[in-house]
């Protein structure tokens, strides 16, 4: 049997049947284009709820001074100054769990711009602080890295500083010098707002600077610093992080195994469980969303093939009495299902990220459409429309002709 | 010797169903022969065998038992893609209800056939089709639907898709049993023209009047032969056609 003359016949089966051709494709455009929009609306909210979570900081790792005994009498944490810019530098250099470190210092001042002041909290950053901590710049810009070296005279602002000193949260303060302890620093930009954090303090109360411009131009003692930020490479990983920084500082401040450790580390554990259980509600809620959306297509394009060559047992008798061969008609009825598939898997395709698009546009809802998602749903589709456009094909071609033609 | 050349041969060929622990003989024990260029009518009524002799002869159904030559050469040994293979190049089927395609134009019916048949180029196939059709009278009918055509017509359609490669044999299954008197003769006309230009046609029928256009009758009764016998007065197409012709105008002008 020629091929060409099998898809001729199952083109023009296809063609004088449009109406079932077209039942049938439905069947598979609904199903994979359900998967592809359900999944790419789970998916992006997935990773809306992921991101929001991440920018609370779960994966963060913060390094505190250990506490200071005198006489018996034992101050809180970070009492005593036992964290140095070297215990900062060596986390970055030799801590490989470790995406970003900061050392940081910090301390209440008050800043002025003509004749306003405002008592606010100074921070002196390097740039990872903006990445760990998720901060993002609506006006002008950061710092760079000469800002860094150089102990620039520049700083962020965050917009509830704005509104005390300038009147208006809105207003564009890029270029204004206020005065920080009698230090005039200029601003280079604004700090996206940022509401108040878990505990209601308002996190938009803040000035950033160059690390060096507080340590060296404002803090009283340069030699030590207050506090070390670091973040994990990922949520996972950040107990083992925690066990990598406490070996290493352990190491360079030279205490013996069996004495209390001059420094805490702490992290955001409480954040992180409550991080890894949503995901794995999302990876649930998604996966049941697929595979609901796949078993109710798979249904429907079993039953249209199922009704569709049973209705054709006849017409697979007449083809064999006029000398069609068993593995004939099979090949008809498999290239069919596979014309069918893969049109109706494309148009599933194409409508499935259309409506998707649809959700984003006027939902206002993010989606992600993963390749997964399109590999997934037409895989599964072409593959039921595949089997049961076969599997009775198969045994219609396996009845004698007489009994296929008598077939009501 | 071309004549009288043995087509084809049965030997003691039986069917039985299994109707519950019943065993029903369909064909009990047929010989017979059926020579090259015959006009065979099968008759007898309903349940006689004649159909079930008919589907085995045809290759649509398999005996229980028994022996069939066709050319000399054993039938019942080959696998089913070689009886395929026979019913596409050999043999061609017209049916009581016709069984053509629906939705499927008279040309693309005929050329069924043609699409699985190998030996057939692409490039003489749709000329091959034109010419069947022409020869049963539908040249002008080509592009037609099935339910675009009268029964006639439609019969014609399955007569062509029969023809088109060039059977040795027709084999006609009730083929007038959905027509009128007048259409049934225009359908035996065409058989007859075709037995003429020496294809052998075995036809089914229970009407005796359409079993005089055929050269020999052969009559089952409960899966017997009964009777096997040339047609005496033979009647012709073309005259019984003409006869009904003068008829009608007769009726008319009366």
């Amino acid at each position: 049997m020629k091929l060409f003359n099998l898809f001729r016949i199952a083109y023009r089966s296809l063609n004088r049947n449009k109406l079932r051709s077209f039942l049938t494709m439905l069947g598979i455009i609904i199903g994979v284009a359900s998967v592809i929009a359900m999944l790419a609306i789970g998916e992006g909210s997935n990773q809306t709820i992921q991101k929001s979570i991440a920018s609370l900081g779960t994966n963060s790792i913060y390094i505190f001074p250990g506490t200071n005994a005198n006489g018996g009498v034992r101050g809180g944490a970070g009492s005593n100054q036992t964290l140095k810019l070297e215990d900062a530098d060596a986390i970055a250099a030799h801590c490989d769990l470790v995406k970003y470190v900061t050392p940081l210092v910090q301390r209440k001042s008050q800043i002025i711009f003509g004749a306003k002041n405002w008592n606010t909290m100074i921070i002196g950053i390097r740039n990872d602080y903006m990445l760990i901590r998720s901060l993002s710049i609506t006006k002008g810009s950061g710092f760079s890295e000469a800002d860094q070296r150089s102990a620039a005279k520049v700083c962020l602002v965050g917009v509830t500083v704005i509104f005390n000193l300038f009147g208006d949260e809105n207003y564009n303060p890029i270029g204004q010098i206020i005065r920080i302890n009698s230090i005039p620093v200029k601003i280079v930009g604004v700090l996206a707002k940022m509401g108040q954090n878990t505990f209601g303090q308002d996190q938009d109360d803040i000035v950033l600077a160059p690390f060096y411009t507080v340590q060296k131009r404002m803090m009283i003692s340069t030699d030590h610093i207050g506090s070390i930020l670091a973040s994990g490479k990922s949520e996972l990983q950040v107990v083992d992080a925690v066990d990598q920084i406490t070996s290493l500082l352990r190491e360079k401040h030279k205490i013996a195994p069996s004495d209390e450790i001059d420094f805490t580390v702490r992290t955001q554990s409480e954040l992180s469980n409550i991080f890894g259980s949503i995901t794995k509600v999302m990876t649930i809620l998604l996966a049941s969303i697929a595979g609901i959306s796949l078993l109710v297509g798979g249904i429907g394009i079993m039953n249209i093939m199922l009704v569709s060559v049973t209705e054709r047992t006849r017409e697979i008798g007449i083809r064999m009495a006029i000398g069609a061969k068993g593995r004939d008609v099979l090949f008809q009825f498999v290239i069919e299902s596979i014309l069918i598939s893969v049109v109706g898997g494309v148009i599933g395709i194409v409508v499935g990220v259309l409506a998707a698009e649809l959700v984003a546009t006027f939902g206002g809802w993010p989606v992600v459409i993963t390749p997964l998602s399109i590999i997934l749903s037409f895989g599964f589709s072409s593959a039921i429309g595949l089997f049961f456009g076969w599997y009775p094909a198969r045994k219609a071609a396996a009845l004698n002709p007489i009994d296929a033609l008598r077939y009501e | 010797m071309a004549e009288t050349e043995n087509l084809i041969t049965v030997k003691d060929l039986t069917k039985t169903y299994q109707t519950g622990s019943v065993e029903v003989f369909a064909l009990k024990a047929i010989s017979l022969t059926i020579n090259k260029g015959e006009f065979v009518a099968i008759m007898g009524a309903s349940g006689s065998g004649k159909s079930t002799f008919m589907n085995i002869i045809g290759c649509l159904d398999n005996p229980t038992s028994g022996e069939y030559l066709m050319e000399g050469k054993d039938v019942l040994t080959r696998d089913k893609d070689e009886l395929a293979e026979l019913r596409n190049s050999k043999l061609g089927f017209v049916f009581q209800s016709f069984n053509l395609l629906p939705r499927t134009s008279a040309q693309e019916n005929v050329e069924l056939p043609l699409l699985y048949n190998n030996k057939v180029e692409a490039s003489v196939r749709e000329q091959k089709a034109i010419d069947a059709l022409t020869s049963v009278g539908l040249a002008d009918r080509l592009g037609a639907m099935p339910n675009e055509l009268s029964g006639g017509q439609q019969q014609r359609v399955a007569i062509a898709r029969a023809l088109v490669n060039a059977p040795l044999v027709i084999m006609a299954d009730e083929p007038t049993g959905n027509l009128d008197s007048k259409t049934s003769y225009e359908i035996m006309g065409i058989f007859q023209k075709l037995n003429d230009e020496g294809i052998t046609v075995v036809m089914v029928t229970h009407e005796p009047d359409i079993a005089q256009f055929a050269k020999s009758n052969i009559v089952f009764k409960d899966g017997k032969i009964i009777a096997n016998h040339p047609v005496t007065d033979r009647k012709i197409a073309m005259e019984e056609l003409k006869k009904i012709a003068t008829l009608t105008d007769e009726n008319s002008t009366t």
